[in-house]
């Protein structure tokens, strides 16, 4: 049980940034999910975490211990990494007990114990007298896991450790890693570059870009109040629609439509996440990127419930995904994709009347990338209990 | 020989690919079969010239005084027996085999030892122009040992070792080969082996002897056998530095019997018997780690 904090840590490679003083408090039993594309700096910062790499700059601390230079050994972690790191020669056992020997601080009979109790908390006592070879790939990671648990640590770090393994296998472990934390609470930081395997999994997901976290969250609210275009265009699959648009007079206008943003914000709301949008009387149109989720589009025919405002769009590709159908249509100029019902009868080519929902509308600065409005807060702010965390 | 069989294996596949295409389901099979039975007949033939000397030495080990001039020569004689015996006892061979042995199983563990802690060191480590450290050990090929004779032969004899164990095994333990291939093997392991040993506190030692070597199992078998055959013909060397019959090896051996001249005449069946008796520890070691040898230095198709 351990509460990691880091502080203004920091990593170069040479003239490369990989983590550009990120501070970050991972709580006391936590799931926590860092995210991110390639190249993001998310696998770098799990390795400082390990010890595997030495900081260039900046503080780690485990509960009120300062480990920025300790040994990997002596901090107590355990890894578990994307291509499993059993050794090939030994037994499932042999491959559990190998790091406890070398610990040397665990009796035989405490050993036997603690594997016997991982075998059967990961249901792997049938994989303990066989080799890595023998194993499937999901075998493997649960060998890598039991290796893992049985030492105990204040902390699991993994990374990508479900990368390897075919999609239904996947599905399987990551409810198992949730029934694992639930039933451990040790401390978890967990690096994935599956935003889906983020959401399902993380009590708070961290979002990093460029060596930065972008934003810290439950994963509900990183995909209903994303603070700013990287993370609104991340998380979520197809990715939301951007389309830039005018600020007048308390609505969106784009060539092709006008969308009313819903009222509170206009009047100056300062709620978290949220910012006055430019005032009218101030002749201030303002240039803005508009955020919509092709989930909160829909066809006006399909919810006559979302009120009067559509606009047209028209029908270039249709995609059917079996529980709906993704709709690649032009408004305007703007390439815009939305969800219809499945098997609705669309025409590549075809005019539509599109709604959208507005209460999930979302607005950028177009210079620095910013989340300055939220249609979800400015028209229900108690709903959102917990502050963006935006550091 | 692998690149014959290669050869002889591409030539199969294409005149079955050729009979594939021409034939119908019936004749196929049939021409098939010719096609491989004619590749056996290259397969042999190949062989056969390779093993041909060998055989004829294998016979004339037989021979009572093996001067071969005409076919029915090629007989096994009656005299093996008395020939190999000769060699082993009258003529102190079973020590220069001996001598041998010792020298090149010296050689060997020494050969390993060493290339896997350097190996060890120039990936794991991380040691100030590592990749320079590398190169010059790399250099050091340039450099055979017969170049060094002159220099070497000195140092032997400043250091009192000339005609002894030592001069023949220390001047050979260093490898850069054996470096070289075992680096590439080290390269190949997976960084998260050494990491997940260095979050269990596995330290270098135990890391080294527990995981490295065991996973490097085939390629160190591959290497030894590689290595003990050199070892095992080396002749130049110890015919320099070695001068009592006492501490000489089997290859020098040979000549000895060779200079034993009887009656003016060279006794060839006891030459030969002596390096019929040359060859089977390699030979034996070929045989009985054939896979981990093919393993570890056959190419492999991707």
């Amino acid at each position: 049980m351990t509460t990691i904090t880091l502080e203004t840590l920091s990593k170069e490679f040479d003239d490369v940034v990989a983590v550009n003083g990120i501070d970050l408090t991972v709580r006391d039993g936590e799931f926590l999910v860092v995210v991110g594309p390639s190249g993001c700096g998310k696998s770098t910062t799990l390795r400082l975490l390990a010890g595997l790499e030495t900081p260039t700059d900046g503080e780690i601390r485990m509960d009120s211990r300062d480990v920025t230079g300790a040994e990997p050994k002596d901090r107590n972690v355990a890894m578990v990494f994307q291509n499993y790191a059993l050794y090939p020669h030994m037994t499932g056992r042999r491959n559990i007990t190998f790091g406890m020997n070398a610990a040397g601080s665990f009796t035989d009979e405490e050993i036997d114990r603690r594997v016997a109790k991982a075998a059967e908390t990961l249901d792997i006592a049938d994989l303990l007298d066989r080799k890595p070879q023998a194993m499937s790939g999901g075998e493997r990671q649960r060998v890598a896991l039991g290796r893992a648990i049985v030492r105990d640590p204040d902390a699991f770090l993994m990374d990508e450790p479900l990368s390897n393994l075919d999609a239904k296998l996947r599905i399987q472990m990551r409810a198992e890693l949730t029934r694992l934390h639930a039933e451990l609470g040790t401390t978890t930081v967990y690096v994935t570059h599956d935003q889906t395997e983020a959401m399902t999994l993380g009590e708070r997901v961290v979002v990093m870009d460029d060596g930065r976290i972008q934003q810290v969250d439950p994963p509900q609210a990183l995909y209903d109040f994303p603070t700013n275009r990287f993370v609104a265009e991340f998380i979520g699959d197809p990715a939301m629609n951007m389309i830039d648009v005018e600020l007048e007079g308390g609505a969106a206008v784009h060539d092709a439509f006008r969308i009313p943003l819903p009222a509170g914000s206009a009047e100056g709301e300062t709620g978290a996440g949220t910012e006055p949008l430019a005032d009218p009387d101030a002749g201030g149109r303002r240039h803005a990127v508009l955020g919509i989720r092709p989930e909160d589009l829909h066809l006006a025919r399909e919810r006559p419930d979302l009120g009067e405002t559509t606009f047209d769009a028209t029908v270039e590709v249709t995609e059917p995904l079996g529980d709906s159908l993704l709709v690649h249509c032009s408004i305007g100029n703007e390439t815009v994709k939305m969800g219809a019902e499945p098997r609705s009868s669309l025409e590549p080519g075809g005019a539509v009347s599109v709604g959208y929902d507005p209460e999930r509308l979302h607005l950028f600065d177009p210079e620095t990338g910013e989340a300055f409005y939220h249609s979800a807060t400015a028209t229900a702010p108690a709903d959102r209990a917990e502050p963006v965390v935006t550091d | 020989m692998t690149g014959a069989i290669q050869y002889a294996k591409r030539r199969f596949e294409s005149a079955r690919a050729a009979l594939g295409r021409g034939a119908g389901t019936e004749t196929t099979e049939s021409t098939a079969d010719l096609g491989a039975a004619g590749v056996h007949v290259q397969l042999w033939l190949l062989a056969g010239l390779v093993l041909f000397p060998i055989l004829v030495a294998v016979v004339v080990s037989t021979k009572q005084q093996g001067i071969v001039t005409s076919l029915p020569d090629l007989l096994p004689g009656t005299y093996a027996v008395e020939n190999y015996r000769e060699a082993i006892v009258d003529y102190g061979f079973a020590r220069f085999m001996w001598n041998s042995l010792l020298m090149s199983v010296v050689v060997v563990v020494g050969k390993l030892v060493v290339s896997v802690l350097a190996a060890v060191a120039i990936v794991y480590y991380r040691v100030p122009y590592k990749d320079l450290v590398f190169l010059f050990v790399l250099f050091t090929l340039l450099l055979p040992v017969p170049v060094r004779f002159v220099p070497l032969f000195q140092l032997m004899n400043d250091l009192g070792w000339s005609n002894s164990l030592l001069a023949i095994t220390v001047p050979y333990i260093a490898s850069a080969t054996t470096v070289f291939i075992l680096r590439q093997h080290f390269l190949s392991i997976p960084t998260s082996i050494v990491e997940t040993a260095k979050l269990d506190g596995v330290g270098p030692l135990k890391f080294t002897l527990r995981v490295l070597v065991p996973m490097s199992r085939g390629v160190l078998v591959g290497v030894s056998i590689i290595m003990f055959v050199y070892a095992w013909n080396q002749y130049l060397w110890p015919l320099v530095i070695i001068d009592s019959e006492a501490n000489q090896v089997a290859q020098v051996g040979l000549q000895l019997l060779q200079g034993d001249v009887q009656g003016g005449q060279l006794s060839w069946s006891l030459v030969m018997a002596g390096s019929v008796l040359t060859l089977l520890p390699p030979l034996a070691l070929m045989i009985l780690f054939r896979k981990p040898l093919l393993e570890t230095f056959a190419i492999q198709q991707k």
